[in-house]
Order: C-alpha cells, then sequence, then structure tokens
C-alpha cells in the first residue's frame, strides 16, 4: 500500500478507536496459531505444493530501520546486525542481540502463499513499521536442478540470498506481488539449498512469498522445506 | 492475444522506411528462402537476393521472364507463375516452371517449364496475368488467382506435385472485379483474397493499394469488413500510400514462423529513390480477424513496456523521482525518511520551472490548495540522463524492471544501427540509455545488462518484429555461447530475461511507447 495512503487510513483507525491487538490465537491439536495465517510447524518438513510457494519459515524478531529506496535498503543488507548473518541456520527459539536488544528467531508456517509478517508481529508483539525482518529457510531440491529461477514478492522493499549468494534485490514501496523479484538462473544443489531474506517495511501491511521457477518459469513442486540441514 | 494494443501502438513509427541495397523492382514476386537466403522476382527478369533480408543485391534472370511473377514452395520444388503475352491487349496467359533449388550456383538449379495454368482469349472478362499461388494449409490443396483491370480475378486450382492445372476443362472461378495483383492467405478459419487496387505504373502519381476480403471457403465469395463482395468492387483496405512511399501493390506472405508474418509488395515510387519502385517488407497484424499492416521501426526514444507485467525495462539503478523528491507542499513537511524517496526534499534541477515555462494557477483556496497533493505550481520538466546520471555506477549495471515514472533509466533511444546488418524486413538496432551511450546487451548466461558503451558487438544489436497484436518482440542478434535464439522476456514484474520465443504467451510482447 502507498505509504501516505497507509498513514491516512493509521490516522482515520486512529480516529474511530480501531486499535491493533495482538491475538495468539487458541491453540490447535498440536499446532499453536500465531494469528490467522500463521502456526508453529509441527512436521520434519513441508513440501511445495502446486503453487511452489515456500511456507516454512525461519523469522527473526524486527530490527528498526528506516528507508526503502535501492541504495539504503542495499545499505541495510551489507550491515552487519549480528554475527554470521549470511550464513546462520538457527535454531527455532535462538536469540540475537541487535543494538543491546534480544531478538528471537522463530519457525512458522504459513496457511497462505506468503507469510504475513504484520501477523508476525501482533503475534509476537512486535513492531511491523519501519523494520526489517531476517527470514531464512531451506530448499531441499531431491537431484540437482540447472537454470531455475527463485521468485519473489514482498512489501516492502527486499534482498534474497540463495546459498550465501546475493540474488534479487526489489526496492522502493511496494506490495507483494507473487514473482515480482526473479533472479537469474541459478542451480539448485542436491540436497539442501538455503534460502534468506532482508524484508524491509516503512509503514502499514508487511509481508513475502518465495517459490522456484523452473526452466519454463513454472513453480516447482515437490521440493522439501525444512528448517535444519541435514547435519544439524 | 490482445488486439486491442494495435491502434496504440501503430502511431509510433514512421511509414517511410525502405529496405537496404539494390531494391529496385516490379510486381515481385512472393519473397521465397532457399538455404538461409532470400529471393523474390519481378517483372521483365528482375530478381533480387538477400543474405538477411534487410539488404538486396541483384540476382540472376531466372529461365522463365514475364510480367509479375509469384514464386511458391511445395515439397522440393518452386514453383514460379509468371504471366505472358500471346500476342492480344487481354490476349495473355499464366506460364509455369520449376527449380529445385533458386540458388544458381547449385548443381541441383535448373528451370523446367511446365504446361500453361490459365490463359484469356482477348474476348472474355479476364485477363490472364499477375499470378499468385496458395497452398491451403488446411487441406494440402494448391490454388492460383489471377487477373487484372479487364474482368474477374479468377481461380484456379492446381496440383501440388506438378505444379500445373488440376482441371484444365473446368471453368475458372471468379472471385473479384476491378483489381489486380492478387494473392490469397489463410489464417484462423477464413481465406483472404489480397487484390491491389487504383493505378499502377505511374511513378507517384500510382494509386496502388493492397485491399482485402475473406470468406470461410476457398471458392469465395469474399466479402470486406463492410460487408461488400469483392466481385461487387469491394475491398478493404490493408495498405496504401504513406510517407514517402507511394502505391503499394502485389502482396505477398513471408510467414516467420510463431504467429510472427509479414508482408512484401512493391512501392510504386520510393521518393527517396528518385521515384523508382522498389521492394517493400511490413508486418502483418492482425485485429479482429483482418489484416493490418504494421510498420517497420524507425528509432525513437521509447519506454520499452511488458505486456505481461505492466512494468517497464530500466537500467537498475537508484530513481530519483522527476522533479526531485516530493515535499509535502510548499512550506510542508519533508515526508518521513524511507518513505517515496526516502531522503527527505532534497531540491533538483527538475524542480525548477522548466525554461519558458507559463507558470500555474496561483495557489489558494479551493482545490488543494497547495499541500500533499498540489504539485510545484508549474510544469516540471522531463528528466534526462544528465540531470540525474552522475551517482550512476560507472560500470556495467544490471536491467531491471519497475513501474514506469517517467525516469531517465527507463528512457531508451532505439537507433539503426548501420551497416550491422539485419533481418526480414529491418535492421539491426542499438537499445541505450537516451542521452548516454550505455547500452543494453545479452550477456553470455543469457541475461541482461547495461554495459558503459555500445561496441557494436552482435550481443548488443537487437532485432524488432511487430508480432500480430502491434506490440514487439526483441531479440539479441546473438548471445555468446548460446545457439538457441531468445527474446526479450518479462519473468516477473521487476525482472527481464532472455528466453526462447513463446507464442502462446505474452511474457515476450513488449509495447513501445513514447515517454
Amino acid at each position: 500500500m502507498n505509504v501516505y495512503r497507509k498513514y491516512l487510513i493509521s490516522a482515520l483507525a486512529a480516529f474511530v478507536g480501531l486499535a491493533v491487538v495482538a491475538m495468539p490465537g487458541s491453540a490447535a491439536a498440536a499446532a499453536k496459531s500465531y494469528g490467522s495465517t500463521l502456526t508453529s510447524p509441527t512436521t520434519p518438513a513441508l513440501v511445495t505444493g502446486a503453487n511452489g510457494f515456500i511456507k516454512r519459515w525461519l523469522v527473526l524478531d524486527p530490527v528498526p530501520a528506516r528507508g526503502l529506496t535501492r541504495d539504503l535498503v542495499q545499505a541495510m543488507a551489507k550491515k552487519q546486525y549480528f554475527p554470521d548473518q549470511y550464513t546462520i541456520i538457527p535454531k527455532n527459539g535462538e536469540q540475537e542481540t541487535v543494538d543491546g536488544k534480544t531478538l528471537t528467531w522463530r519457525a512458522v508456517d504459513t496457511k497462505l502463499y506468503n507469510v504475513d509478517l504484520r501477523h508476525y508481529g501482533q503475534a509476537f508483539h512486535q513492531p511491523w513499521t519501519n523494520v526489517l525482518f531476517w527470514a531464512v529457510t531451506i530448499v531441499n531440491s531431491p537431484r540437482e536442478m540447472q537454470n531455475v529461477r527463485l521468485a519473489i514478492g514482498s512489501n516492502a522493499a527486499s534482498v534474497w540470498w540463495l546459498n550465501g549468494q546475493e540474488v534479487i534485490g526489489i526496492y522502493g514501496d511496494r506490495q507483494t506481488v507473487i514473482d515480482d523479484g526473479v533472479s537469474e538462473r541459478v542451480t539448485l544443489k542436491k540436497g539442501s539449498n538455503v534460502v534468506r531474506t532482508m524484508v524491509v517495511n516503512a509503514g502499514g501491511a508487511t509481508d513475502f512469498c518465495a517459490r522456484f521457477l523452473d526452466v519454463n518459469n513454472k513453480p516447482i513442486k515437490g521440493l522439501t522445506v525444512t528448517l535444519r540441514e541435514p547435519h544439524q | 492475444m490482445k488486439y486491442v494494443l494495435l491502434t496504440l501502438f501503430l502511431t509510433l513509427t514512421s511509414a517511410a522506411f525502405a529496405l537496404n541495397g539494390a531494391i529496385g523492382i516490379h510486381d515481385p514476386s512472393t519473397v521465397v528462402q532457399d538455404h538461409g537466403k532470400y529471393y523474390v522476382y519481378g517483372t521483365g527478369g528482375g530478381s533480387l537476393v538477400s543474405d538477411d533480408g534487410w539488404t538486396w543485391r541483384a540476382g540472376v534472370r531466372p529461365a522463365l521472364t514475364g510480367a509479375a511473377p509469384d514464386v511458391i514452395h511445395i515439397g522440393d520444388r518452386y514453383y514460379m507463375y509468371v504471366a505472358v503475352g500471346l500476342g492480344g491487349e487481354t490476349k495473355a496467359g499464366v506460364a509455369m516452371a520449376w527449380n529445385k533449388t533458386l540458388d544458381p550456383k547449385s548443381p541441383d538449379y535448373k528451370w523446367v517449364k511446365g504446361a500453361m495454368v490459365a490463359s484469356s482469349n482477348g474476348v472474355e472478362d479476364s485477363n490472364a496475368i499477375d499470378p499468385g499461388a496458395f497452398l491451403d494449409p488446411t487441406t494440402g490443396r494448391m490454388w492460383l488467382v489471377y487477373g487484372s483491370y479487364v474482368g474477374y480475378i479468377r481461380l484456379v486450382e492446381l496440383n501440388p506435385k506438378t505444379g500445373e492445372d488440376l482441371n484444365p476443362k473446368e471453368k475458372p472461378i471468379d472471385l473479384a472485379i476491378n483489381c489486380e495483383a492478387s494473392d490469397m492467405i489463410y489464417h484462423d478459419g477464413w481465406y483472404y483474397l489480397l487484390a491491389t487496387h487504383g493505378s499502377c505504373c505511374r511513378g507517384a502519381d500510382s494509386g496502388y493499394n493492397i485491399r482485402v476480403g475473406r470468406s470461410r471457403k476457398v471458392t469465395g465469395p469474399y466479402i470486406d469488413a463492410e460487408g461488400v463482395d469483392m466481385i461487387q468492387g469491394g475491398g478493404t483496405q490493408l495498405i496504401g500510400s504513406g510517407g514517402r512511399l507511394i502505391g503499394p501493390g502485389h502482396f505477398g506472405l513471408i510467414n516467420l514462423g510463431n504467429g510472427v508474418e509479414k508482408f512484401s509488395m512493391h512501392w510504386e515510387a520510393d521518393l527517396d529513390k528518385g521515384g523508382s519502385s522498389v521492394l517493400g517488407i511490413r508486418p502483418l497484424l492482425w485485429r479482429n480477424g483482418w489484416p493490418v499492416a504494421g510498420e517497420v521501426l524507425t528509432g525513437g526514444t521509447f519506454e520499452i513496456h511488458s505486456v505481461h507485467t505492466g512494468t517497464s525495462l530500466d537500467m537498475a539503478v537508484e530513481g530519483v523521482p522527476v522533479g526531485g523528491p516530493r515535499r509535502f507542499g510548499f512550506g510542508g513537511p519533508r515526508p518521513p525518511a524511507g518513505s517515496r524517496g526516502g531522503r527527505g526534499a532534497r531540491p533538483s534541477p527538475g524542480a525548477r520551472p522548466a525554461p519558458g515555462a507559463r507558470p500555474g494557477p496561483p495557489r489558494g483556496p479551493g482545490g488543494f490548495g497547495g499541500g500533499m497533493f498540489g504539485g510545484t505550481g508549474h510544469p516540471i520538466p522531463d528528466q534526462t540522463a544528465a540531470d540525474v546520471s552522475k551517482n550512476w555506477p560507472a560500470g556495467t549495471v544490471n536491467a531491471g524492471m519497475s513501474n514506469y515514472l517517467c525516469q531517465a533509466q527507463q528512457k531508451w533511444q532505439i537507433t539503426p544501427v548501420p551497416d550491422a546488418g539485419g533481418y526480414i524486413g529491418g535492421p539491426y538496432f542499438k537499445i541505450t540509455i537516451a542521452g548516454t551511450d550505455r547500452a543494453l546487451a545479452a550477456t553470455a548466461d543469457a541475461e541482461l545488462a547495461v554495459v558503459p558503451a555500445f561496441t557494436g558487438a552482435p550481443e548488443q544489436l537487437w532485432r524488432l518484429d511487430q508480432l500480430a497484436d502491434g506490440s514487439w518482440r526483441i531479440m539479441p542478434k546473438a548471445v555468446p555461447n548460446w545457439k538457441e535464439p531468445v527474446a526479450l522476456s518479462a519473468v516477473g514484474a521487476s525482472f527481464a530475461t532472455l528466453s526462447k520465443f513463446d507464442p502462446k504467451s505474452d511474457m515476450q510482447h513488449w509495447l513501445l511507447k513514447t515517454p
């Protein structure tokens, strides 16, 4: 949503007495619900479906950040926020200290195609305005796949890494559009591949989605998504 | 396909853009290919040959000569049909010869003359000249249309195995009147009869223009877009004179496959070539089931807009809003850092009134009265590369895509490159950021980059073919280490790449919009 319109709507909401309240949700049989779209993982792995979306992520509590332009977001992507930020595969519940504040990695599954970070903020009592989120997941490929592409969408700007290499950056005040940002041709290794992102938001809604496209630009289904590498 | 695009984008290019080289010819045949070369034959034994379809040279006179030949390739034979006089004003006939190759250097090059396939006796309502051969792709049956202004355009069926009249004793079928230089094509369930109206052979005073009617049956009736039967003089215009080119006639289809079609013709007079008759080639587009003549791109400055994503090709640099980063209004607060523009209300050259510009309406009560929607109060000049390029990286930059915001890194200068060769009907172009020499290039892994300067390398030369819906296919001349032809492709809203052309997708359909 356009930033200015977000402000107008936020102001209107405040005026009429609306309040955004975290909704922890009622406990399901085994999974915890984090708002209406996120749950705690209860299985060792998820498999990408017909649309190919990656629905399991470890998300770090947000870090304050301002700016959505290419230069500012690229500067954020190069800033060291916590140790091993480009390589770490954290465990659910592990913590980082950023600017003296303790932040937690939280494992989430999404019921939708996208990961709604506003719902994340509501569920875990975290801000989602003027912040950036780090998220990471592991995509396991049954075989080497050449000339595939990582395809993402985000609200708002985001930078993406595959196996430690930056492959996508999209900038500015934007909404999550499926396949908005697409990488150049990349290779999915047989076995685990680490997908990492930094999503930056200014105001209002914030979310992201990701999937891989095959050589014909069709979604790749049947990839196994986990939060741990085999040796972990 | 989105045929509605046609009306938007046919006016972007000039009509005056002739082919290259020696292109003098009159009453040309359909352009045909043999072993990578293009051949076309004209009245009086004239012929042209081209290695790429853009630059032409004089060819070898065929064994069978006469008026207004047509050539068609069926199986392992090239059939040539030529009008020959039989001793009277309208006493004429259509002779046939065939050859296994059109390459005179080939050991197989030998014209074999066949029987006459049509004739007129000088009395009947027919003048058996101007043949046009047609192979029905749905039935495999072969047909010949012929005729001129005396009497009717007539149809006879030929034997595709011999090229000769299949039913010599049957009476030809009358299809049209008041026209000549006819030909047939098939498209999406319809047969189209293309014929030339107006006067020929009068140089710049020639009223020649190509018209069309269509029928569900090859035998007619052929009705034009207004519902008039061509046998009563009907015919919807496909192309007439335009620019500095006068008198198009003698349509011939060039089917490039994948839904990409062009057509050949002659111009009775090219004013840039002293009014001589020359070969012309244009894209063949389709709108609501009717053929439309496309244009040969002459170049210019464009937004290159994806039909698929609605976003536009750009050089992936930090964009500067036109007129400078947004203010909330005169005297208003700066936008918060991180919002659109992100750096506060920094003035820029574009924020000044344009030289000589009239001031905008005064601010005051009513309307927005200034504020965040009030604008600057004066016209904002176009953003040029000179305004904003000082912060652009000096080296190679990625190409990307974004919502079009009239910014300098989104405006592309498309310029024909002299002596770089071409393709059927067009020259190769360079595509540079307007006002700079930064050139769009294909990379060795079939991705895109914007290199600091145009060098003329094949990966920096681009072929632009207008597609049936009026949009454009944009292909590099070559990609290093990449054998398969590829086209500019919008995979995502923010990303373009190069990939094999898929006629069923609009990922490779681009609009050239005037910024």
